[in-house]
């Protein structure tokens, strides 16, 4: 019977198991989580490609958004347009970086309702693998968004000051951002009943996100108590960091601040997320 | 470590007492199961009865509410990964990725399961061969029947060539024509030396297939046996027969237990009643003697038991899916 097994030799075999089975790992290792993980990355880019109304949010979305929040505020706000620009292209950044992940949530709840998920429960594989492919396969629709944010300003005229590594750097921190901040979505997919519940949760969470955050306009407008929330949401950190990149070309301690807040968050959720979605077998 | 490693190993599978609640409802009510290597046991009950409930948590999709399950020896609670490696699960829906093609399902399970790319592969198409769906490999999943989707979903259990498989209700809504394919894959698989534990509503799918078989009412087993013994317990036949005039159904029955020596079973509409023969060619007697009674019949047919009579039998009560059954399912549904 065992020589039906593919014989992968464990050295750290317990009491329990008995003949026949004590060849057998009792978790998976590093190597198998990361080979796994890239399979469903894999399975999640095919996905994508026959289902292309899931790029919808990260390709039209930037457009639009860059050139309404651009002509719509930049008078009032700084005097013209392309004043305007270095201030509402790294909001906008993060802003669709949020939206983008958002998406990674609902999808995953939506996909987790479909049969197959019940295979990839009763498959030996890493607990993880079936959460960490879909987000390594966004990192496609964060650069998307990303690119075609940066692009649209240029079309209107933005001249960044922090030349083409200053923009590069910014164009990744906002990668890792989204990245990052989809892990809570992500968790949210995994407790949330219906797709439709994990919709309301996530809009209920982004718009003061990035609403009362520094994307759209300098928090010393602000009335004082706003200023105090707005300062220490992430996203501000994330906003100036990629301000400074991207304008200054410079690596300020904001990019360290945006950088341990995305860790800080990565670090709770991912483990949470993990968690919620080997109970719910 | 040893001490009960000879008699464990013999078992495939070894339940003691499991348990599993969805709110007040004892979905499994403490069931013991024993399937030893080698063998096809069959699961048989009614919609809601607790089998699918009983085979996910031996496969460690559910967690028990109680009680204690092994897999050759190894423990479910303790060692689930290990316990995945050994097991190979089809559900009682296709499960399947409807966003790819079969071939990139097989390969996505392969590559899931360590094969290299070439080998996963390799592995796709000789499976893909060997359920006969070669040519319907590039097709994406939803342009696929019933059966072809089973077929496939069956294939992706056995890519790491489980020494155990776990069949929840594996030919449900086929058509008799792709019914007899499946068990004919079955066959196939127990002949290579798998082991197979497989939950139906069908009597005669247990007949065809099981070496043993164990009956589930309610959360319960309420029996345990060969298919032979089991419908020993009913007869090996009945005559279900139909009265001109229901109102003579006393005299009738009274025709039967002098005849045949059994109790027969009244149904519900009128002037129908079902005798248990301990021989299919014992109905003529009864025939007969219902004749020189001058007692007339409408029809009169002869047909071998059924799962209604074995539950009849077994627990004195029609294997029909109660509104709890039903809020089983429900809550099971909630629950994943």
């Amino acid at each position: 019977m065992t020589t039906l097994l593919s014989p992968t030799v464990d050295e750290t075999v317990t009491a329990t198991t008995h003949v026949g089975a004590q060849d057998l790992p009792a978790r998976p290792s590093v190597r198998d989580t990361v080979s796994q993980s890239l399979a469903m990355a894999w399975r999640a880019t095919k996905k994508m490609r026959r289902n292309p109304e899931q790029f919808f949010d990260v390709t039209i979305q930037p457009l639009l958004f860059t050139a309404m929040f651009a002509y719509i505020f930049g008078g009032a706000i700084s005097g013209s347009v392309k004043d305007y620009l270095p201030i509402i292209i790294p909001g906008i950044l993060a802003q669709t970086a949020l939206t983008a992940c958002m998406a990674t949530g609902i999808q995953l709840r939506e996909d987790m309702d479909k049969g197959v998920f019940d295979r990839f429960k009763s498959l030996p594989i890493a607990r993880i693998a079936p959460l960490a492919g879909p987000a390594i396969a966004d990192l496609l629709r964060y650069g998307t968004a990303a690119t075609l944010t940066i692009l649209t300003g240029l079309a209107m005229g933005y001249r960044p000051g922090g030349g083409f590594l200053g923009v590069l750097a910014g164009w990744l921190l906002t990668i890792v951002a989204g990245w990052s901040l989809a892990w809570i979505f992500t968790w949210l997919g995994t407790i949330a009943r219906s797709a439709q519940a994990v919709q309301g949760i996530s809009m209920m969470i982004m718009f003061p996100l990035t609403f009362l955050s520094n994307a759209f306009v300098p928090s010393s407008t602000l009335p004082g108590w706003l200023r105090a929330f707005v300062q220490v949401n992430p996203v501000s950190h994330v906003v100036t960091a990629v301000r400074d990149l991207t304008n200054e070309g410079h690596v300020t301690a904001q990019v360290g601040w945006a950088l341990l807040g995305c860790a800080v968050v990565v670090a709770i959720f991912l483990p949470l997320s993990v968690r919620s979605y080997s109970r719910k077998m | 470590m040893t001490t009960n490693t000879a008699t464990t190993t013999e078992l495939a599978v070894s339940a003691h007492g499991l348990v599993k609640t969805f709110g007040d409802l004892r979905a499994v009510d403490g069931v013991d199961l024993e399937v030893r290597r080698g063998e096809v046991f069959g699961v048989l009950g009614p919609n809601g009865a607790g089998k699918t409930t009983m085979l996910q948590m031996l496969a460690t999709l559910l967690p028990m509410d109680g009680g204690r399950a092994e897999i050759f020896g190894v423990d479910v609670k303790q060692h689930p990964h290990v316990v995945r490696q050994l097991v190979g699960v089809t559900g009682q829906y296709a499960s399947v990725d409807e966003n790819l093609t079969a071939r990139e399902n097989l390969f996505l399970f392969g590559r899931l399961l360590g094969l290299e790319k070439k080998k996963a592969r390799a592995t796709g198409e000789e499976l893909l061969g060997r359920f006969g769906l070669t040519d319907a490999g590039d097709k994406q999943i939803s342009q696929f029947s019933g059966g072809m989707r089973r077929r496939l979903d069956l294939a992706a259990s056995l890519i790491h060539r489980p020494p155990l498989i776990f069949l929840d209700e594996p030919t449900t809504g086929l058509d008799p024509r792709t019914r007899g394919q499946m068990w004919d894959t079955i066959r196939e698989l127990v002949a290579q030396g798998c082991t197979v534990l497989l939950t139906t509503q069908y009597l005669d799918e247990a007949d065809q297939l099981a070496d043993r078989i164990a009956v589930i009412d309610r959360g319960n087993k309420v029996a345990e046996g060969t298919p032979d013994q089991l419908k020993s317990q009913v007869g090996s036949s009945t005559l279900q027969l139909r009265l001109l005039d229901p109102a003579q159904t006393g005299q009738a029955v009274d025709v039967v237990r002098r005849v045949v020596g059994e109790e027969p079973v009244l149904t519900p509409e009128a002037g129908g009643i079902n005798v248990p023969l301990p021989d299919a060619n014992r109905a003529a007697d009864v025939l007969i003697g219902l004749r020189e009674q001058e007692l007339l019949i409408t029809s009169a047919t002869v047909q071998k038991p059924t799962l209604d009579e074995v539950f009849m039998a077994l627990t004195g009560h029609a294997a029909e899916e109660s509104p709890e059954d039903n809020m089983a399912n429900d809550e099971m549904e909630a629950a994943r």
